[in-house]
C-alpha cells in the first residue's frame, strides 16, 4: 500500500485543480451577447412606439419595458426562459424580462398552493426586495429634491 | 439611417456591458442574484438622483433603460418630478412612473400561472 498523505494545504490545492472551472470567460461572453441582445430588442420596440404612437421620455422607457415584461412573462410560462437562463445567467437576470421572469416564476411554481398563500403571496419573493428599496431609496430621493430644492 | 444602426449598436454595447458587470460579480464575488439585482436597482437611483443616468439613457437608449438599473432611474426620475409638485408628489412619483411595469408584471405573471403549468426542471 503506497498510500499518499497529503496536508490540508495540498488536498485544497487538489480540490481546487480538480473542481471544474465554471467557463468564466464563457459566461461573461454569453451574458454580454444575451443582455446586449435583450436590450437591442428593447431599442427595436423603443423605436416602434416613438415612430408609431409618437411616444417620448419616461412615457416611451414604460411602454417598452411592458412590452418586454409581457415577452419576458410568456417565455416563462412556455418553460424558454429558464433555458436562456442557465446559460446567460447575469444576461437574462438583469433586464427587465429577468424581473419579470422572477415575478412570474414563483407564481407559476406556487399556484398549486392556492390563489392567495401559494399564487399571490409567492408572486414578488423575489421582485418583492426590488420594489421595497426602489421605492424606498425613491421617496429618500424625493424628499432631498423637495426640501432642498435641487 | 446609420443613426438608426448606431443606437442599436449603443444600446447593445451598453446593455451588454451592464449584465457582464452582474456576471462578473455572480463569478468573483459571493453576492447572490437577489442581491446584486437590489444594488443594481439602487445604483440606477442613486445616479439618477446626481442626474447622472439620463445621459446613459440619452445615449444608450434602450440599452439603459431596460437593465433593472432603468428601473431604478425611472423610479428616482419619478420622485425628482414629483417633487416639484409638492411634498406628496415627492413621495409618490417614484412608485406612480414605475406603475406601469410593476402592473404589467403583476398581471401577466397572474394570467401566466393560471394559463401554464410549471415545466418539471431541465437539467
Amino acid at each position: 500500500m503506497n498510500k499518499k498523505i497529503m496536508s490540508n494545504e495540498q488536498y485544497l490545492k487538489l480540490v481546487s485543480d480538480i473542481t471544474p472551472k465554471t467557463n468564466e470567460k464563457r459566461s461573461l461572453l454569453s451574458s454580454f451577447l444575451v443582455g446586449g441582445f435583450i436590450c437591442s430588442i428593447g431599442q427595436f420596440i423603443r423605436y416602434f412606439f416613438m415612430l408609431v404612437f409618437k411616444m417620448h421620455g419616461d412615457e416611451l422607457a414604460s411602454a417598452t419595458s411592458v412590452v418586454l415584461i409581457f415577452l419576458g412573462i410568456l417565455l416563462t410560462g412556455l418553460g424558454v426562459y429558464d433555458r436562456i437562463g442557465k446559460r446567460a445567467g447575469g444576461g437574462s437576470i438583469v433586464p427587465i424580462t429577468g424581473f419579470a421572469n422572477s415575478v412570474a416564476s414563483p407564481a407559476m411554481e406556487f399556484a398549486s398552493e392556492g390563489f392567495v398563500y401559494g399564487l399571490a403571496a409567492k408572486m414578488f419573493v423575489v421582485a418583492g426586495p426590488i420594489i421595497v428599496y426602489g421605492v424606498s431609496a425613491s421617496a429618500i430621493v424625493g424628499l432631498i429634491y423637495y426640501f432642498f430644492g435641487l | 439611417m446609420e443613426s438608426i444602426v448606431l443606437s442599436y449598436l449603443k444600446a447593445f454595447l451598453v446593455g451588454g456591458c451592464i449584465c457582464t458587470l452582474a456576471q462578473l460579480l455572480i463569478n468573483y464575488t459571493k453576492i447572490t442574484a437577489g442581491k446584486i439585482l437590489v444594488c443594481f436597482m439602487l445604483g440606477g437611483v442613486v445616479l439618477q438622483a446626481f442626474g447622472i443616468y439620463e445621459y446613459l439613457v440619452d445615449f444608450a437608449g434602450s440599452g439603459a433603460t431596460v437593465p433593472i438599473s432603468g428601473f431604478g432611474y425611472l423610479l428616482a426620475n419619478g420622485a425628482i418630478k414629483g417633487a416639484r409638485e409638492g411634498l406628496l408628489g415627492a413621495l409618490t412619483g417614484g412608485l406612480k412612473s414605475a406603475s406601469a411595469g410593476i402592473t404589467a408584471a403583476t398581471i401577466f405573471s397572474f394570467l401566466n400561472a393560471l394559463i401554464f403549468k410549471p415545466k418539471s426542471k431541465i437539467n
